[in-house]
């Protein structure tokens, strides 16, 4: 699906998430303004082996509905994709949430790497709490967006929340979508080596620490029921996950943190766990 | 008859005769769209543009047309997903005004810019602040930059007929097409149209996206790749000209990219685009019979800009505009470019009425050389 020798930078989790786009019959790819434009490839070359329509930033979920309308009037049978990252989210929420409430025919995926990395990890409404970005040097001090809930509340066909630590749960996911008809949207958990600053071979290993101490949940909702999903089924006790320290302090991005601060975001994680919970009457 | 190279074959109506009906141009303008058969038709409602899109909605409710209608939460993905539809090689139409047109100001570039066929109504109304739903010009004009054919109907008729002519040209010349028609003095004004219902040829674009072809559109460019893609498209813009004048004969023959109103033995000129030119025509009637020589020079398109015409006017000339920059007119600096000096008179912005009386005392005050007043206030 993408070939060697892209622009993607050393330990781009963008790239091996593209990777899994194998999963996913007739795919054609909408893409705005953030990594996944670079790394797609520059004109005149692509990385892609699969169509890539590039678009404004805020503008990728109307633009992908339109494509499948037109598919549809002319019997083209395809997977239409939104690929975009939590900037794209940001920016174009209002596009997202009419597409999500049309139910637009479409798979969504969102590449969060928790900040604007494209344009130097400046702040997103996803960026994690108190982390610090190029916006916010003395750290966010803002709430963290949970989307994939917002997409829950939308009645979505399908909701998941995946991770580039566990490929075989994202393949699946990926899977699945292809196999569904509606709107279905898959977030991706996507741990940045320069943004994060963390060395570039250690991405698999921060994206499973993330999911081990229970900073990033690993879900799917569908048939109207939320589920825990694959090894994030054992992270929804509290008991079996690693210290969020462990995962903090391996990132340069938190390397301010007070014992007090950590204690406050486990808090914050602890409640996002409660709503989840009651959402998987688990 | 008529024929459009040879790709129409015509009849000018299904039973042999047009039919006169009672329509706003509004109405006209979905009627038009109607039998230009679009696929997909995407639009958010503003003032004064929404009679237009609930007609077509209503059209398609009632099974009279088969398209799908995508209702958007703004402007900026109307556009989009016509954007999108367009790329996958369908026949696409939506309709603004106003601020919705500055919504999605940023998307009518990238249509543009990707040669993508693809026809807009503007009913030109007011931008604020403050607010002001009224006509004037100055939301179409923003769109001079952004690489489309605009075209600026007089009447109900030519507004229809103009609808019909920008589907053939668009997708002849992959360049998208507005057609302005004036807020409520036209949009919400009934007048009596002709309608005939010609074929229009399927739907032809210079490429399309399709799940099979593995290619890249709009990414990244580097060094002279932009700068070519935005010479290709000035150059096509400006011989769209051709395409509009060779298919004016056979969209009710209004005479290409302007209209030449009393002007062979004028003295002198008035430079003016819109609906308020049918009172200029009365106005100019008027003066004439009082003897003064003078006639106009209608743009019916503002892009491309029918240079030609301006600079062979040849005597005195005056640009009364709807829309300004600072306090020059738009219209004033599009003649002015051509090496034309004129004066320049700004009025009827956010509504203000003017009518065949006022015109009538600019133009006298212009001819007898006593016109002062930059602002018509």
């Amino acid at each position: 699906m993408i070939l060697p020798g892209n622009t993607s930078c050393q330990g781009c989790p963008i790239s091996l998430a593209m990777r899994c786009l194998d999963e996913i019959e007739n795919p054609v790819l909408v893409i705005p303004a953030g990594c996944s434009t670079v790394v797609a490839g520059l004109h005149p070359n692509s990385a892609m082996k699969i169509p890539v329509i590039h678009v404004p930033f805020a503008s990728t979920n109307a633009v992908a509905c339109g494509v499948k309308e037109a598919y549809k009037r002319a019997g083209v049978k395809a997977n239409v994709i939104a690929w975009i990252g939590d900037g794209a989210a940001d920016i174009g929420f209002a596009t997202l949430s009419a597409s999500a409430t049309r139910k637009d025919d479409i798979i969504t995926v969102v590449v969060d790497n928790e900040a604007y990395m494209n344009t130097g990890t400046q702040a997103s409404l996803s960026t994690f709490w108190k982390a610090k970005t190029s916006t916010s040097p003395a750290g966010k001090a803002d709430e963290r967006r949970d989307l994939a809930l917002i997409m829950i509340a939308h009645k979505a066909d399908y909701v998941a929340t995946a991770t580039v630590g566990y490929i075989e749960d994202l393949r699946r996911k990926f899977r699945k979508a292809s196999q569904i008809e509606g709107f279905r949207f898959i977030q991706i958990h996507c741990p940045c080596p320069p943004g994060w600053r963390f060395p570039s071979e250690k991405t698999i290993e921060i994206a499973r620490k993330a999911v081990m101490s229970g900073a990033w949940a690993l879900f799917e909702f569908y048939d109207r029921k939320l589920r825990f999903s694959g090894i994030g089924k054992k992270f929804a006790e509290k008991d079996n996950r690693i210290s969020l320290a462990e995962y903090l302090k391996a990132q340069g991005r938190f390397e301010h943190l007070r014992d007090e601060d950590i204690l406050a975001i486990e808090k914050a994680i602890d409640e996002e766990w409660e709503i989840l919970k009651r959402f998987s009457g688990e | 008859m008529w024929n459009l190279q040879g790709n129409v074959q015509a009849e000018s109506h299904r039973n042999g005769s047009r039919v006169r009906k009672l329509l706003t141009s509004n109405e006209a303008v979905a009627e038009a769209v109607k039998i230009a058969k679009p696929d997909v038709i995407s639009a958010y409602p503003i003032t004064p543009q929404s009679p237009i899109v609930e007609s077509l909605a209503k059209m398609i409710a009632k099974g009279e047309l088969d398209a799908s209608f995508v209702r958007v939460e703004s402007e900026h993905s109307a556009m989009a997903v016509i954007h999108g539809a367009a790329t996958a090689g369908a026949r696409v139409f939506t309709a603004t005004s106003s601020h919705g047109l500055a919504y999605m100001f940023e998307m009518c570039w990238w249509i543009a810019g990707s040669r993508l066929p693809a026809v807009m109504a503007v009913a030109t109304r007011s931008i604020g602040a403050p607010w002001n739903i009224h006509g004037d010009h100055t939301d179409i004009v923003q769109l001079r930059d952004a690489g489309w054919i605009i075209g600026m109907a007089e009447n109900a008729q030519e507004a229809f007929d103009m609808t019909l002519q920008a589907f053939c040209v668009s997708e002849e010349v992959n360049i998208p097409f507005a057609v302005g028609l004036d807020a409520f003095t036209m949009s919400h004004t009934a007048e009596v149209v002709e309608i005939w219902e010609p074929e229009i040829p399927p739907r032809r674009q210079a490429y399309k996206v399709l799940p099979s072809d593995n290619f890249a559109v709009n990414a990244v460019t580097m060094g002279k790749a932009r700068m070519k893609a935005r010479y290709d498209l000035a150059v096509d813009l400006e011989n769209s000209a051709k395409v509009i004048e060779k298919t004016d004969k056979d969209f009710g023959n209004h005479g290409g990219l302007v209209e030449n109103y009393r002007l062979d033995d004028a003295d002198f000129a008035v430079v003016m685009m819109g609906g308020w030119c049918g009172d200029a025509k009365d106005a100019i009637d008027m003066l004439r019979q009082e003897g003064f020589k003078i006639g106009l020079l209608r743009i019916r398109f503002l892009r491309p800009f029918p240079k030609k015409a301006v600079k062979e006017l040849g005597c005195e000339v005056l640009v009364v505009d709807k829309a300004n920059s600072d306090l020059r007119g738009v219209l004033g600096i599009e003649v002015s470019s051509c090496g034309v000096e004129a004066k320049n008179v700004v009025a009827g912005i956010g509504g203000v009425d003017v009518g065949v009386e006022d015109l009538c005392r600019i133009f006298k005050d212009f001819m007898n050389g006593k016109l002062e007043m930059e602002w018509y206030l």
